[in-house]
């Protein structure tokens, strides 16, 4: 499924609004998720799932090949937590 | 910086304020969103959003697992995890705020 085949789900659900509504709505949703997580926030889902932010401390890696040392700032990555509920369905047969 | 925790409420009241619909009808389509990409998953179908990230359910097979506590060795069923790989856009965008 893609952003369009969802947009096209929802707008099936909800006749009652435009099309261009419900773009910005799907929209609105993961822009909501990523500028939380952005400001380094966390965003629970209960059911679904949890998005957080993991830091990762700045080190010194090697590039394999040549064994050469490399600088590696410190970044953060987003992480996902997959919700008891979801876990729970996609092991039921 | 304090850490929040955003929830469903929360991105209903962005699209209430976004589009101007009612709460109620903001707070159903989160939960519509939620549903559908939920069922695609259950239906063993990956889930792409660009420009955020995509999901998708990998199997695990069986392995054998320890009781940390005991010893024992018990058998971890076989089962599916969700996978979520963020992209690129999602990535630069938490590390661009640092």
């Amino acid at each position: 499924m893609t952003k369009s085949e969802l947009i096209s789900r929802i707008a099936e659900l909800n006749p009652h609004l435009y099309l261009r509504d419900i773009e910005k709505i799907v929209e609105t949703f993961f822009e909501e998720i990523t500028k939380a997580l952005a400001n380094g926030d966390r965003v629970e889902l209960r059911g679904f799932g949890a998005f957080s932010v993991k830091e990762r401390d700045a080190r010194i890696g090697r590039n394999p090949r040549t064994g050469e040392k490399v600088e590696v700032d410190a970044k953060r990555l987003p992480f996902f937590k997959t919700g008891k509920a979801l876990r729970d369905r996609l092991n039921e047969e | 910086m304090s850490q929040k925790t955003i929830t469903r409420a929360d991105l209903a009241d962005a699209i209430f304020e976004n589009l101007g619909l009612s709460r109620n009808d903001s707070s159903d389509l989160v939960e519509n969103i939620i549903d559908e990409m939920s069922d695609a998953l259950v239906r063993d179908e990956s889930v792409k959003i660009s420009s955020f990230g995509s999901f998708s359910a990998r199997q695990k097979a069986e392995r054998i697992g320890r009781n940390p506590k005991t010893g024992e060795e018990v058998p971890i069923t076989p089962r599916k995890v969700l996978v979520f790989r963020a992209s690129h856009v999602l990535k630069n965008r938490i590390n661009d705020s640092v």
